[in-house]
């Protein structure tokens, strides 16, 4: 055994020393990654780190921190019921708008792209726009408002199917499917531009090979030219729809109300903003980020692990 | 008036045919039928993305009494900018000049981009094209760090820039911008695409490393950074920073409009027009860089 390990310890500093060899030989690609490096370890590393710690304390940011070990997580996991409720809804959120947002984005991005030049920057434009356009989800509000004045409520009691209005934002059984709606809606944002802009870059020869090597139909061509040359962008947007759906906290706290009937809305970051800017229990709310990080890193390997798949 | 309506859009059309022409000639894998479908599918989509949008266009344009008409109405029957002169009286009452905001907000965007724009693309360009020590690690890391939740990290930030003294400077805004963990992963994942034949015949007349950076890479992915100045611009312009600027005469103009639209029913119609003069900027960056992005693609010799 101690063999065993003194072989692997050799074996490192060995590696190290390559490693180090290697690092001397190109400073200047070191020099390019400074600044970058420095602020990114400053300002997202650091409080990353340190928010990380403060998951294993209680710190209700006026006195300092007190060390409690995993309590925090004991609770969070065991006593914590609308934690639960959280848990539930972000999934749901996650596993429909996630997926569903990142293959439309791919799609309309690919539709898009074969349109005449004219149309393309127009539709392209109308496409992003919901997620350019800051809050604009408060128009939500108005269309799904709770009285007859709201648009949804008005043209369902026209046309006859409804006799009186309904509370679309707070009543429970309706509040999920109006936000689904909404961040489908919003679903169209980086992702989607990298799409755009990387669907530019395939080279048309490739197209033309593929029509003489025997490629039929457009999703043919899709499959086995487009995604292929696509997989970079295809990673950045993966990337973001994991992000943006498991960040969902905004929209439902901007549409039905926080806290929303009966916690219908509750995700895991409206939890924790409860927590960390409501109750100013910031130990409890880092413990909330960390538990949703690892799970979004988890979710993230398992996507580039099926994304090296594709088009082979 | 009656004449510009009968002229652009037969000028249109034309052009899309002309386009749709070469473009079949281009792709020689496509049904009619398949074609119209997708055309039919991206209008209706297309309709159902842009309702909210001039539905807050037609709010600003309406009338008071037309707001809160029942049933609601979605095109406003007596279209006024009464909603906007009535913002630029209530703006004219602040006691900050407005400019001073619009300063502001332009000052912090420009610089914002512009910082973010360089020093991501300059670690790009070594994380994509240079393999060594530590650069997989340093970009996981990055890729990592996009996904922990920004709620929980603003305190322990607030406490490093008071520590660093820049609570209440433009700083506290513009520097982490500079390093935002998205334009890196976007600028790395397109210069992956690069050749690499193109960077080493540089090398093979001599350039430096900073010359084929800035003469061959920089020109060569203009889309991926149009793309980034679009989601900077859009990040910087919204931001309110109430929390690490408190000076009145430095809060952004974003923050100032919102003050005017949390001013109840009364501000209805101002609260509209609020919503489209925030809106503007970005889209409008969005539609010159967008067609850039379009035109550059179509011409650059990035080919393997």
């Amino acid at each position: 055994m101690s063999q065993f390990i003194s072989k692997y310890a050799a074996l490192k500093r060995r590696n190290a020393e390559i490693a180090w060899d290697k690092a001397k030989h190109m400073k200047v690609c070191y020099l390019f990654l400074l600044p970058y490096a420095i602020l990114f370890v400053a300002f997202y590393i650091l409080p990353m780190l340190t928010s990380i710690f403060y998951s294993f304390t209680y710190y209700n940011i006026l006195e300092p921190a007190k060390f409690i070990g995993v309590q925090n997580y004991v609770n969070l996991i065991l006593q914590d019921d609308v934690f639960l409720k959280a848990v539930t809804n972000t999934f749901v959120i996650a596993v429909i708008t996630g997926p569903l947002g990142y293959i439309l984005s791919f799609a309309f991005a690919w539709f898009i792209n074969e349109l005449p030049r004219w149309i393309r920057t127009a539709a392209v434009v109308v496409f992003y726009a919901p997620s350019i356009a800051g809050n604009a989800y408060y128009i939500f509000s108005i269309i799904f408002r709770g009285d007859a004045y709201g648009y949804m409520n008005s043209i369902l009691m026209n046309l006859g199917f409804i006799d009186q209005p309904i509370l679309w934002l707070l009543s429970p059984e309706y509040i999920m499917p109006v936000i689904i709606v909404v961040i489908l809606w919003m679903s169209m944002g980086s992702g989607f531009l990298a799409f755009v802009a990387g669907l530019q870059g395939v080279d048309r020869a490739q197209y033309e090979a593929g029509y003489v090597d025997g490629i039929r139909n457009r999703w043919q061509e899709l499959y086995y030219i487009t995604l292929p040359n696509m997989k970079p962008m295809l990673l950045f947007g993966a990337v973001m729809a994991i992000t943006q759906a498991f960040g969902v906290c905004d929209v439902p706290m901007a549409l039905a109300g926080y806290p929303s009937t009966d916690y219908a809305a509750r995700t895991v970051v409206t939890h924790l903003f409860d927590y960390g800017y409501t109750r100013f229990d910031m130990g409890y709310a880092s413990a909330i980020a960390t538990l949703l990080f690892l799970v979004m890193i988890f979710c993230n390997k398992a996507i580039q692990n099926a994304l090296r798949r594709v088009g082979t | 008036m009656s004449q510009n309506k009968i002229v652009v859009p037969a000028k249109v059309a034309k052009l899309q045919n002309a386009g749709k022409k070469t473009n079949r000639r281009r792709q020689p894998n496509r049904s009619r039928i398949g074609d119209f479908g997708i055309y039919l599918l991206l209008l209706i989509v297309a309709l159902m993305m842009a309702f909210p949008l001039v539905f807050s266009v037609c709010s600003a344009l309406k009338p008071l009494d037309e707001l809160f008409r029942f049933p609601p109405t979605l095109f406003p029957r007596h279209p006024t900018l009464d909603n906007f002169s009535d913002l630029v009286v209530t703006l004219g009452q602040s006691w900050v000049p407005f400019s001073r905001y619009i300063s502001n907000t332009v000052m912090i965007t420009v610089l914002g981009t512009v910082g973010h724009l360089l020093i991501a693309s300059m670690a790009a360009f070594v994380l994509a094209k240079y393999d060594f020590p530590g650069g997989k690690t340093f970009f996981n890391v990055v890729v990592v760090a996009l996904m922990f939740n920004g709620y929980v990290t603003a305190i322990p930030n607030y406490l490093l820039m008071s520590r660093l003294g820049m609570i209440d400077t433009y700083w506290a805004i513009i520097l982490p911008a500079f390093a935002s963990p998205m334009g890196l992963f976007l600028m790395k994942q397109f210069m992956e695409g690069l050749p690499t034949a193109l960077l080493e015949s540089a090398k093979i007349d001599g350039a430096k490393e900073f010359r084929i950076f800035w003469t061959i890479v920089m020109p060569n992915v203009k889309p991926a950074w149009l793309t980034l100045i679009i989601f900077s611009v859009q990040n910087l312009w919204n931001t309110k920073a109430s929390t690490v600027v408190y000076s009145e005469a430095k809060k952004t103009l974003v923050y100032a409009l919102q003050q005017i639209q949390s001013g109840g029913i009364a501000r209805t119609g101002q609260a509209a027009a609020v919503t489209v003069v925030v809106m503007l900027v970005p889209i409008v960056t969005f539609i010159l860089s967008q067609s850039q992005i379009l035109e550059t693609m179509a011409t650059s010799g990035l080919k393997d």
